[in-house]
C-alpha cells in the first residue's frame, strides 16, 4: 500500500473542484419531487398482480361500454329453434366445435337445429335460444354498473356522515355512532331482502337496498380518520382564520381522506357485485329477461350437469372480475400505506 | 366487566326490539297476498281466513300480539307450509344448517390458522405464495360458484360424494367445503399479518435468545399472541356463513333454514320471513356479543379500553 502511494505522482491537475462551496447546487434535488399520489402510483407500478388486474379491469370495462351500443346479436331475442346450442367459432376450433356429447356420441347440434352455415354462437345459446356471448357482455356491464352505483351511494352517505360525526364530536358523535351501531347489528342481508320485497325488484331497488346498509364501513373509517385529521396544525390554522366548516371539509379533510376513500371504494365494488349475483341467484335480483352475472349463473346452474358451458363462462367472468378488483384493491392499499405491508 | 356485559346485553335487547318492529311494519307494507289463489276465494272466505290468522284486527293490536308472542318464542303460523307454527318449522330444520355451519367454521378457521402461520414463518417463500393465492381465491370467488363446481366435479363426474339431499354425514362434506372457503381465506390472511407482526416483536427475540427451538418459539409464544385478534373476525365470518348457507343449501337441496328462507321469500310467506329474520338477527347479535366478551376475557388490555371506547 505504502509502496504504491510512493509511486503515485500527484499534481494539482489531478484534482478537480466539485463545487462544494456552491450551495445552490448542493441544495438542488436531482430527482423530481413526487406528490403523495405520484409516489403511491410509483409503488403500485411495482406490484405486478395489481397492474395486470388494472389492465384486465380496463379491458372488461371497455367491453361493457361497447355493449351499450353493440352486441353480436340482441341479448334478449329468442330463437327457440336454436335453443341450447354449444359454443362454436367459425368452422370449429377445439372446444368451440358446436358439437355435443349425446349418449356417448358426438353430435353436431348446429346441423341438427338447421342453423344456416355462416351463423355461429361463440359461447352457445341458452334454453330460449338467446346468444350467450351477447348476454354475458350485457350481464358484465349491468353487474359493474350496479357495483359502481352502490359504491357511489356509499360515498354519498358514508363520507359526509363520517366527517360530520368525527368533526362535531360530543353528543352529535355519540348519537350518530349509536345509530350506526344499531344499523350494523341488523344483518345487512336481512335489510336488503326486506327492501327488495317491499320495492319491485330491479336495478334501482337493488342499488338502494345495498346502499342503505353499505355505507356503514365507509362512515366508520372516515370518522376515525377525521378524528386524527382534526388535530392537525393546518386544520387548526384554517379554523383560526375563520374558514367555514364546509370549506374545511372540502378543502382540507377530503383531499387527505382520499386514499382511505379510494381503497374502501375498491373493496366495496366487488362486494356489491357479489351481492347482486347472490340476490339474482336466489331469485330476487334483476328481473327477467335482462341479464346480469347473477341471473346468468343461476340459469346456468339449473342445466349445469348437462350443458356445463352455460355456467362456465359467467362463472369464469365473475371470478376474474372479483379477483382482479381484490388484487387491485390490495395493491392500492399497500401503495397508499407502505407501512402496513411487511 | 359485569357492568360492561350488562350494558351490552341492554343494547342487544334494544336492537332486537328495533329489528322486530321494523320487520313487522315492513311486512305490513308488503304488496301481495299471503293466500295462494286469492282471486278464486269469495269475500267471506277471505274474511274467515283473515280472522283465523288475526289479520282482521287493527295493525297496532297485531303488533302487540306479535311482540307478546315473540317473548314466548311464538313466531306465528306459516301461511304456506301446511299451517305449521314457524317455531316448529325452524326447530325441524335448524339441525342440518347448524351442523354445516359449525363444520365449515371449524374447518375454515383451523386450516386458515395453519396456512396463515406457515405463510408468516416462511415469509416470501413458495408456501407464502401458495397461501396468498388461496386466500385471494377464497375471498374472491363466490361460494355458490364453489358449491356448483364441487357438485359437478366431485359428485357428478367422480361420484365421490352424494350430489344433493341430506342423508347423513357424507352429504354434509361438499356443502361444508364450499362454505369453509371464505372463512379459510379470511383467517389465513388475518393470521399471516398478525403472525408477521408478532414474529418481529421483542419477546420473540427474547424467546429465541433463551435458546428455544424455532418450533417451541412459534408454538408457545408466537401462535398464542397472534390468535387473540383472530377471535374478532369470527363475528363477521358467522354472518357471511349465514348468507352463504342460503344458496349453498339451495344448491345441495339441504332441508335447512337457509333453504327455507329462500322458499319463504318466493312464496310471500310473511310470518316465516319475519320469524327467520328474527332468528338470523338474534344469532348475529349474540355471536357478536359473545365474541366481544371473549375478547375482553382473553386480553385484559382490551377490556379497559374497550369499555371506554364504546362510550365515545
Amino acid at each position: 500500500m505504502s509502496e504504491q502511494a510512493d509511486k503515485l505522482e500527484l499534481t494539482p491537475d489531478s484534482f478537480k473542484r466539485v463545487g462544494a462551496n456552491d450551495t445552490d447546487a448542493q441544495e438542488k434535488i436531482s430527482a423530481p419531487s413526487l406528490t403523495f399520489f405520484q409516489d403511491a402510483i410509483r409503488r403500485l407500478k411495482q406490484n405486478k398482480a395489481a397492474i395486470i388486474s388494472f389492465w384486465l379491469l380496463a379491458i372488461i370495462i371497455l367491453i361493457s361500454i361497447v355493449s351499450i351500443w353493440w352486441t353480436p346479436s340482441d341479448p334478449n331475442a329468442q330463437h327457440v329453434a336454436y335453443a341450447n346450442l354449444p359454443p362454436k367459432i367459425g368452422n370449429g376450433i377445439p372446444g368451440f366445435t358446436g358439437q355435443a356429447n349425446v349418449g356417448g356420441q358426438l353430435v353436431d347440434k348446429y346441423a341438427q337445429a338447421n342453423v344456416p352455415k355462416g351463423t355461429y354462437y361463440i359461447l352457445g345459446t341458452d334454453y330460449l335460444g338467446r346468444d350467450l356471448f351477447s348476454r354475458l357482455m350485457k350481464g358484465i356491464a349491468l353487474s359493474l354498473l350496479i357495483g359502481m352505483l352502490a359504491t357511489l351511494f356509499d360515498l354519498m352517505i358514508g363520507v359526509p356522515y363520517g366527517i360530520i360525526s368525527g368533526w362535531r364530536g360530543g353528543h352529535t358523535d355519540t348519537i350518530m355512532q349509536r345509530i350506526i351501531e344499531i344499523i350494523s347489528s341488523i344483518p345487512n342481508l336481512v335489510v336488503v331482502i326486506l327492501m327488495l320485497l317491499l320495492f319491485t325488484p330491479g336495478l334501482g331497488s337493488i342499488v338502494v337496498a345495498m346502499g342503505i346498509t353499505g355505507w356503514i364501513t365507509m362512515a366508520r373509517l372516515i370518522r376515525a380518520e377525521t378524528l386524527t385529521l382534526k388535530t392537525q396544525e393546518y386544520v387548526l390554522a384554517a379554523r383560526t382564520i375563520g374558514e367555514s366548516p364546509f370549506k374545511i371539509a372540502t378543502k382540507h379533510l377530503i383531499p387527505n381522506l382520499s386514499s382511505t376513500i379510494i381503497i374502501q371504494t375498491m373493496f366495496s365494488i366487488p362486494t356489491a357485485i357479489f351481492f347482486e349475483a347472490f340476490l339474482s341467484f336466489i331469485g330476487i335480483g334483476i328481473p327477467a329477461p335482462n341479464a346480469s352475472l347473477g341471473t346468468l349463473l343461476s340459469d346456468g346452474q339449473k342445466t349445469f350437469r348437462f350443458l356445463p358451458y352455460q355456467m362456465w363462462y359467467p362463472a369464469a367472468a365473475i371470478s376474474i372480475i372479483m379477483i382482479a378488483f381484490n388484487l387491485l384493491a390490495d395493491g392500492l392499499r399497500d401503495a397508499f400505506d407502505p407501512k402496513t405491508n411487511n | 366487566m359485569g357492568k360492561y356485559i350488562l350494558k351490552r346485553v341492554g343494547y342487544m335487547i334494544l336492537t332486537l326490539f328495533i329489528i322486530a318492529t321494523a320487520t313487522f311494519f315492513l311486512m305490513k307494507l308488503m304488496p301481495g297476498s299471503p293466500y295462494a289463489n286469492q282471486a278464486k276465494m269469495t269475500t267471506e272466505q277471505i274474511n274467515i281466513m283473515n280472522h283465523q290468522y288475526g289479520l282482521d284486527k287493527p295493525t297496532f293490536q297485531q303488533y302487540l300480539i306479535y311482540l307478546g308472542g315473540l317473548l314466548h318464542g311464538d313466531l306465528g303460523t306459516s301461511f304456506q307450509f301446511n299451517n305449521q307454527p314457524v317455531s316448529y318449522l325452524i326447530a325441524s330444520r335448524i339441525g342440518p344448517s347448524m351442523q354445516i355451519g359449525l363444520q365449515a367454521i371449524i374447518l375454515g378457521t383451523l386450516l386458515g390458522i395453519l396456512l396463515g402461520a406457515i405463510a408468516a414463518i416462511r415469509k416470501n417463500s413458495w408456501v407464502d405464495t401458495v397461501a396468498t393465492f388461496f386466500a385471494i381465491i377464497g375471498r374472491s370467488i363466490p361460494n355458490f360458484v364453489f358449491a356448483v363446481l364441487l357438485q359437478f366435479f366431485l359428485a357428478f363426474k367422480l361420484h365421490l360424494f352424494p350430489i344433493a339431499l341430506w342423508e347423513g354425514f357424507t352429504s354434509s362434506i361438499l356443502p361444508t367445503i364450499a362454505l369453509a372457503m371464505a372463512p379459510l381465506a379470511t383467517t389465513a390472511r388475518f393470521m399471516r399479518t398478525e403472525m408477521v407482526d408478532v414474529l418481529n416483536s421483542d419477546y420473540i427475540e427474547l424467546a429465541r435468545a433463551k435458546g428455544n427451538t424455532p418450533w417451541q418459539t412459534v408454538a408457545k409464544h408466537a401462535l398464542r399472541n397472534s390468535l387473540i385478534p383472530v377471535v374478532t373476525i369470527i363475528g363477521p365470518m358467522a354472518v357471511d356463513l349465514m348468507v352463504g348457507s342460503m344458496v349453498v343449501e339451495n344448491i345441495f337441496s339441504i332441508p335447512g333454514i337457509g333453504d327455507q328462507f329462500v322458499k319463504s321469500i318466493t312464496t310471500n310467506d310473511y310470518s316465516t320471513i319475519m320469524g327467520l329474520t328474527m332468528l338470523y338477527s338474534t344469532m348475529l347479535v349474540v355471536v357478536i356479543l359473545i365474541v366481544d366478551i371473549l375478547y375482553g376475557l382473553i386480553d385484559p388490555r382490551i377490556r379497559l379500553s374497550g369499555s371506554e371506547g364504546s362510550q365515545s
